[in-house]
């Protein structure tokens, strides 16, 4: 803290006022560590906490922006040894680690607020571990199949209902010289989203948690069935070649160049997509098709999370901070599309008026009856998630390798679950 | 006249216990700053290397001990294997560099107007960062757009995906790596020229050695020092290989290009490597390897210094 006349004016009038102000005037440090580094969230963050600072001007904040791929890595340093008080993570299971650990501290408290318990209520699922909540959600977005519109149109295609339609398009798409779906496999998890969909399409939500929670081997001829009609899209030539070349923003070109004629990805791909020159006549979204009948439809939608580190040292300003956060008119405001452009979590926050958020909105409130999964890597265990991604990169580049990949996960499975 | 003064004396027996001490101390005064950082910053994490390698420890919670568990699991890690294959070859192909380095110094130890530029074009690649390498190659060896495959179209030759695939990739980062490590070994071997004797060259003119019998008996003995040093940096520099796999293809496409290093690294501390112990037990195996050579190397120059 820089000793300037202003906070030490203002630490006197703390001080003084300290008898007076019981009520909830926060004071002291608020040290807060945000793994938001692309420039729109990171500007985002940065207005939401000045915001924040606005209301709560005696409190000291103090932000730190880590980079989204080092923070992975480094929160297990810092929340160790150097605890901030406010912490961004992913919900689901990657939670557990630090929740077993003792590392985050548990917030059922704030979940048995009334403002909060209502309007939360859809994500509380996936911030529980064994019954307590260990933190609160900011945003999430939905997951589907984003196609150039004007390349369906050109062919006489429509949105696909089920898995033959979408085969029949994928054939025409094919022989007009292109590829059906762009994929860069470098990093492994945009597979692992793809298995996610054909898993929860052909067994549905229950069978995929089942696999997700180790109940259900991997070799298994259920999840045969599974990669089976993963391997006909595969046989037909649907994906771009060499996707393990690249990582996701290097197969955006493919779409934008119309290579192409759509990609499975998160709401994140909107923006770059939009920025390269689709506008929205030429980009359109599509919720992945029925495959097996009668299976409810399951959707991805992973969330974004914060978390009150169990050694803060101002766990009352922090627990302040994530009720201003999930507030339904913050939710509003950092959620829209100049912002983070995603979803609230809030349930009386509004959705900005944008044709995907609405799109993704009303497919995840009203079209999702199965449930909702977080993402491969989250829903499952880190190192069955990793194991099992490798396994399907492999699988798209070596289809014929699937018992050799199956056989191998199951080794995996049998050591990470004991 | 003989009797010692009594004052004399005294002060002898006064002088500090360092004074007396000097000869002896001195060194080890001078060596303790080494001493002590060596002891914290290298025997010490290799004890603790070792000892974690026992345990089965998330780097959070409480660690467990499991004996041998976490090499016996080592043993049946496919992944493992091939990390070990690859480190061999690492190993093999590096050394190209050196005959690379030793031809491409022969070829500029010429005096020709501007030979000094050449030379530091020729070492150019060794100035760059080895990510900055990785990344071009990476460009270069594109699977459309790179440079590689329009090379080998215009000789008719189809387009290959040197990272994409699993058996070319390690191949094609060892390439990557060579191009500054061949820079490496050039200016070694630059260096070297510079003092060979030419009395001796000009003997063995006189005795007809000429071409290729001149540079085997006569000049690359006398660069005997700098071949050691040569060898020396490239082994340390195959099996420090992280940076470029890391770069060109993250240990992809499905793990075929990892070595050793990297496998720790993805074990114990990447995103999603919680397995500090197993992580552990490959840096200690990686340690083993690394002490065959270490000990080789103090073998050599110990003997080198008591030939003297």
């Amino acid at each position: 803290m820089r000793f300037t006349t202003k906070t030490m004016l203002m630490a006197l009038a703390g001080s003084t006022l300290l008898a007076g102000t019981a009520t909830a005037e926060l004071t002291g440090d608020l040290k807060i560590f945000l793994d938001t580094s692309n420039p729109a969230p990171r500007a985002t963050m940065e207005q939401m906490i000045s915001d924040f600072q606005g209301l709560h001007p005696d409190l000291n904040i103090e932000t730190t922006i880590i980079d989204r791929d080092a923070y992975k890595t480094q929160i297990r340093n810092f929340l160790t040894a150097d605890a901030p008080d406010v912490a961004t993570w992913y919900a689901a299971n990657r939670m557990t680690p630090f929740v077993e650990a003792g590392l985050f501290e548990d917030v059922s408290d704030l979940w048995e607020e009334p403002e909060i318990a209502e309007a939360l209520a859809s994500t509380k699922g996936a911030m529980t571990i064994d019954d307590k909540q260990w933190g609160v959600p900011y945003t999430y977005y939905q997951w589907g199949i984003y196609y150039r519109k004007d390349i369906y149109d050109e062919l006489g295609l429509s949105e696909p209902a089920n898995f033959e339609e979408m085969k029949s398009n994928c054939q025409a798409v094919i022989d007009s010289g292109r590829k059906c779906y762009t994929i860069g496999t470098k990093f492994l998890w945009t597979a692992g989203g793809w298995f996610d969909y054909l898993n929860m399409r052909t067994h549905g939500f229950d069978f995929h948690m089942d696999l997700a929670q180790g109940n259900v081997k991997w070799t298994d001829d259920r999840v045969r069935e599974t990669f089976a009609n993963w391997r006909e899209l595969i046989d037909m030539g649907a994906f771009v070649e060499n996707h393990q070349n690249y990582s996701w923003q290097e197969s955006l070109p493919f779409l934008v160049n119309g290579e192409a004629a759509s990609i499975l990805k998160g709401n994140f791909a909107v923006a770059p997509l939009r920025e390269a020159g689709l506008d929205d006549d030429k980009l359109d979204f599509y919720q992945f098709p029925t495959i097996t009948d009668g299976i409810a439809l399951a959707e991805d939608a992973p969330t974004d999370t914060f978390h009150i580190p169990a050694k803060a040292q101002n766990k009352e300003a922090a627990r302040e901070f994530l009720r201003y956060l999930v507030s339904a008119n913050v939710q509003t405001e950092i959620n829209n599309g100049e912002n983070l452009g995603q979803l609230p979590v809030n349930s009386k926050a509004s959705v900005d008026d944008d044709k995907f958020l609405n799109e993704g909105f009303t497919m995840l409130s009203e079209n999702s009856p199965g449930g909702v999964a977080q993402f491969f890597d989250r829903d499952f265990p880190a190192e069955m998630a990793n194991e099992a991604m490798q396994g399907l990169q492999e699988f798209m580049v070596f289809p014929d390798n699937l018992d050799d990949i199956l056989n191998r996960l199951d080794k995996v499975q049998e050591r990470v679950y004991q | 006249m003989t009797a010692i003064d009594p004052t004399i004396a005294a002060a002898k027996s006064q002088r500090g216990w360092y004074k007396r001490n000097e000869i002896a101390v001195t060194p080890w005064l001078f060596l303790a700053p080494a001493i002590l950082f060596f002891v914290f910053y290298v025997v010490w994490p290799i004890y603790q290397s070792i000892a974690i390698s026992f345990y089965d420890w998330d780097g959070l919670g409480e660690a467990r001990f499991v004996g041998m568990d976490n090499y016996a699991e080592l043993m049946d890690d496919s992944a493992f294997e091939v990390s070990l294959w690859n480190n061999l070859k690492w190993l093999l192909f590096y050394l190209l560099a050196i005959p690379g380095g030793l031809f491409i110094a022969l070829f500029l130890n010429q005096t020709v107007t501007g030979i000094r530029i050449y030379k530091s074009l020729f070492f150019f690649p060794f100035v760059l960062s080895q990510v900055v390498v990785g990344l071009v190659f990476s460009w270069f060896y594109l699977p459309n757009e790179g440079l590689l495959n329009t090379v080998l179209g215009v000789f008719g030759m189809g387009p290959i995906n040197v990272l994409g695939d699993p058996t070319l990739a390690t191949y094609g980062i060892i390439a990557a790596g060579l191009w500054p490590q061949t820079a490496y070994c050039m200016i070694l071997y630059l260096t070297g020229l510079n003092a060979v004797d030419p009395e001796q060259i000009e003997a063995g003119r006189l005795d007809g050695a000429k071409g290729w019998r001149m540079l085997w008996f006569i000049i690359i003995p006398q660069l005997k020092p700098a071949t050691f040093i040569a060898f020396v940096v490239t082994i340390i520099g195959a099996l420090r290989s992280f940076d470029l796999i890391s770069v060109m293809t993250n240990g992809g496409p499905f793990g075929q290009t990892r070595v050793l290093s990297f496998y720790m690294f993805e074990k114990a501390l990447s995103e999603y490597g919680f397995r500090m112990g197993y992580g552990a037990a490959i840096a200690v195996v990686l340690f083993l390897i690394m002490l065959v050579f270490i000990a080789y190397f103090l073998w050599s120059m110990w003997s080198e210094e008591r030939g003297r």
